[in-house]
């Protein structure tokens, strides 16, 4: 007799996917914690950080991998092959390790226009150089028309951990300044402006970019980093929500200092949408040591990609695991995780 | 930003909060008639600056969350048609049916599509001439214009495998249901600025007579919402019944004549049902003459789908009518949850359970 163990997450709930279960928000982190990390059950999972690490011979390695299914697979300031690159990248310097190392796996779906995989394959090789990588090893397979949507890009990488630098959850303590690198929302919502068709007078770009050399200026000007995090799918109310419930501690923001472009919050009125939960590309988050978060913006701020880096906030002892954010006209509410997939309002 | 930072300005605010508080030496409980000034009160965290004398009490305004659960089954079958595209504002497709939602539908293999405007429903429908195109069209005075000229560029241009599932209510039946309610506590209303844009306020002038009760047309920034208190609480404190306008930047008496003709051409005026309160006299649109055709409950044979409610603890029929909380729901944050509801408040953008879940969950622990 086959003894099949119950799917941890109630089918009653749930007895199939939902978009929403891929959003980065509550359902996501649901699909994580019931259903992956209790069956692949390992030390090395278990932190759920960006990418694993591992000791090898003395030396520290980071590894990770990440899908790629954007559509549309090319938009205004990047493509799918740049993101795949850079993406799987920017995971490896949150661990905070150099990377080195990627794999590059296609999914192709029959019919795709032979230039357009040759556009996304040479955009990966010019993302590779930029980022400092080299595609070690690789796979193709194509699969029927109806069957895929284009494209999609797996790509795992290797890094190797910065001497001597420690990032964690488990680091984050109160007082931590928290730096944020990049304004906020722009690879969303220039996904989000092609596919509603908006016509805006000047397309938003994405902010999608290798994000390494930040994190190696901040250590070589001896900042004490505890924890990065890039704030991709979920936004940095996701990302901040997680590390204050990893880390048990409380996390203050305020309102008046996250950088939202001007064009950015416009989409986000029209379309009803928070910038706090855009998808970014190309910023990180870094909790740096009580004291050291004006310097970190000051570093930051001499490369072009931090030119718009700022402390929005700090870790405190207050009400651990819950994130708080100080309103423009000095209120204060929750910033809570995304539910399902940000929609638009409909009035 | 120009048109936002002004209105969401820190200094100006307290002025403001100064200001209520210094006209404010009775409770006064008032109510804000729209979802998304309910929103904006706890996302800026207003509702807790303003003096304790002053009661919110939060209102029906949340389309999403007064459809009733018979039109969402409705909806519900229609997608699950192969021959159907159904068609819905996003806000629509997590709110529960009596089985399941729109969103389990389109995982199961229905075609369920997500819209900003019904003209984009009428350019599916152009795309997919084999296929029928339902939209699923709800809302008040704000979306009924824009899904009325959906029915009359149907009509012109023949578009005949395009329909529409409507579910349309209006705000002055609703706000009277609330005032002549026996067990009312409402004393002054905050006024939906954006249905007023189309309406204008002529019908609240008539309320305010009729209930003696102060109603004030509002914005949706936190600095309209703060005026328009103000100015409410003037009203109540001096004994004043009047209907002014705060939101005097977009909304004139008369409201938006082309809007208003093209609502009367396209839809009459039907009693209509409001899922947790009940049915509403006059409170409803639907398609009328030439338009009927488009009405997906004449094309479609729509069997009765909707099982009968079972024992829920929700309570969110009180919430809409603002006589209980959220947070005094027994199910509030562990058997209801943005991710399994039991209620449309905790899913919609624009539901009072929702907005508490979101910004202010803390204080319901305490």
């Amino acid at each position: 007799m086959t003894f099949f163990p119950e799917c941890p997450l109630p089918l009653d709930e749930y007895p199939r996917v939902l978009l929403a279960h891929g959003g980065g928000g509550r359902l996501t982190q649901n699909l994580i914690e019931r259903v992956l990390l209790p069956s692949f059950d390992n030390p090395f999972l278990a932190p759920l950080h960006d990418g694993a690490l591992l000791d090898v011979d003395g030396g520290r390695l980071a590894f990770t991998t990440d899908s790629y299914v954007v559509q549309p697979p090319f938009f205004p300031g990047g493509d799918i092959g740049r993101l795949a690159v850079f993406g799987t990248a920017n995971d490896l310097a949150m661990c905070g390790a150099r990377p080195l190392y990627l794999s590059c796996s296609l999914i192709i779906e029959e019919g795709l226009p032979m230039e357009d995989l040759w556009r996304v394959i040479v955009s990966m090789k010019e993302a590779a150089v930029e980022a400092g990588v080299q595609v070690v090893t690789g796979d193709s397979k194509v699969v029927e028309r109806g069957k895929g949507d284009g494209v999609f890009i797996n790509t795992a990488g290797i890094g190797a951990v910065l001497s001597g630098l420690d990032v964690g959850s488990q680091r984050v303590q109160p007082g931590d300044e928290i730096v944020l690198s990049g304004s906020l929302g722009r690879h969303g919502i220039a996904i989000m402006a092609l596919r509603e068709g908006l016509s805006l007078d000047a397309a938003i770009e994405s902010d999608s970019a290798p994000v390494f050399p930040l994190v190696e200026a901040l250590v070589d000007e001896g900042i004490d980093i505890h924890m990065l995090r890039d704030p991709t799918r979920g936004g940095v109310s996701s990302s901040l929500n997680e590390i204050a419930g990893k880390s048990g501690a409380g996390i203050v923001i305020e309102e008046s200092r996250l950088p939202v472009g001007p064009e950015v919050q416009g989409v986000c009125e029209i379309l009803g949408l928070d910038p706090l939960y855009v998808a970014n590309e190309g910023n990180f988050l870094a909790f740096v040591g009580a004291g050291q978060g004006e310097r970190a913006v000051e570093v930051l701020r001499g490369y072009s990609l931090g030119r718009e880096a700022v402390v929005i906030g700090r870790a405190v002892e207050e009400h651990p695991g819950v994130v708080i954010m100080k309103t423009l006209i000095g209120g204060e509410r929750i910033v809570d995780v995304m539910s399902g997939e940000q929609l638009p309002r409909i009035c | 930003m120009r048109y936002l930072d002004e209105y969401r300005d820190g200094k100006a605010a307290r002025k403001l909060l100064d200001a209520i508080a210094d006209a404010t030496t009775r409770p006064w409980a008032i109510m804000e008639v729209c979802g998304s000034q309910t929103h904006c009160f706890l996302k800026y965290g207003i509702d807790r600056m303003l003096p304790e004398q002053v009661a919110l009490i939060h209102g029906p305004g949340c389309p999403v969350c007064v459809t009733p659960v018979e039109i969402i089954d409705q909806a519900i079958s229609l997608a699950s048609r192969p021959d159907v595209i159904l068609v819905s504002y996003g806000d629509m497709l997590r709110v529960p049916g009596s089985a399941k939602d729109l969103l389990s539908v389109k995982a199961e293999g229905g075609d369920v599509r997500m819209v900003y405007s019904p003209l984009d429903a009428l350019k599916l429908a152009r795309e997919h001439p084999d296929r029928k195109v339902v939209f699923f069209a709800i809302g008040f005075e704000t979306t009924a214009p824009a899904n009325a000229m959906a029915a009359v560029v149907a009509e012109r241009e023949g578009i005949d495998n395009f329909f529409m599932l409507t579910s349309h209510v209006l705000v002055p039946p609703a706000l009277e249901a609330i005032a002549s309610a026996p067990d009312n506590r409402v004393q002054g209303f905050l006024a939906p600025g954006h249905v007023c844009t189309v309406t204008g306020y002529v019908d609240y002038e008539r309320l305010a007579e009729r209930y003696r009760m102060p109603i004030v047309v509002s914005g949706f920034e936190p600095l309209d919402l703060l005026q328009a208190t103000y100015m409410l609480v003037q009203q109540l404190e001096a004994g004043r019944h009047e209907a002014e306008n705060q939101y005097s930047r977009s909304v004139k008496r008369e409201g938006n004549p082309q809007a208003l003709a093209i609502m009367d051409n396209v839809f009459e005026v039907v009693d209509h049902g409001w899922r947790g309160i009940g049915v509403i006299p006059k409170s409803g649109l639907r398609l009328k003459g030439a338009y009927a055709r488009f009405d997906a409950t004449r094309a479609f044979d729509l069997e009765a789908t909707t099982a009968p409610a079972t024992e829920s603890v929700c309570i969110a029929g009180l919430v809409l009518r603002g006589i209980r909380k959220p947070v005094d729901c027994p199910a509030f944050g562990s058997d209801c949850t943005p991710e399994h509801c039991l209620g449309a408040p905790m899913v919609s953008s624009e539901g009072a359970c929702a907005a508490y879940y979101h910004y202010a969950r803390q204080e319901a622990a305490r």
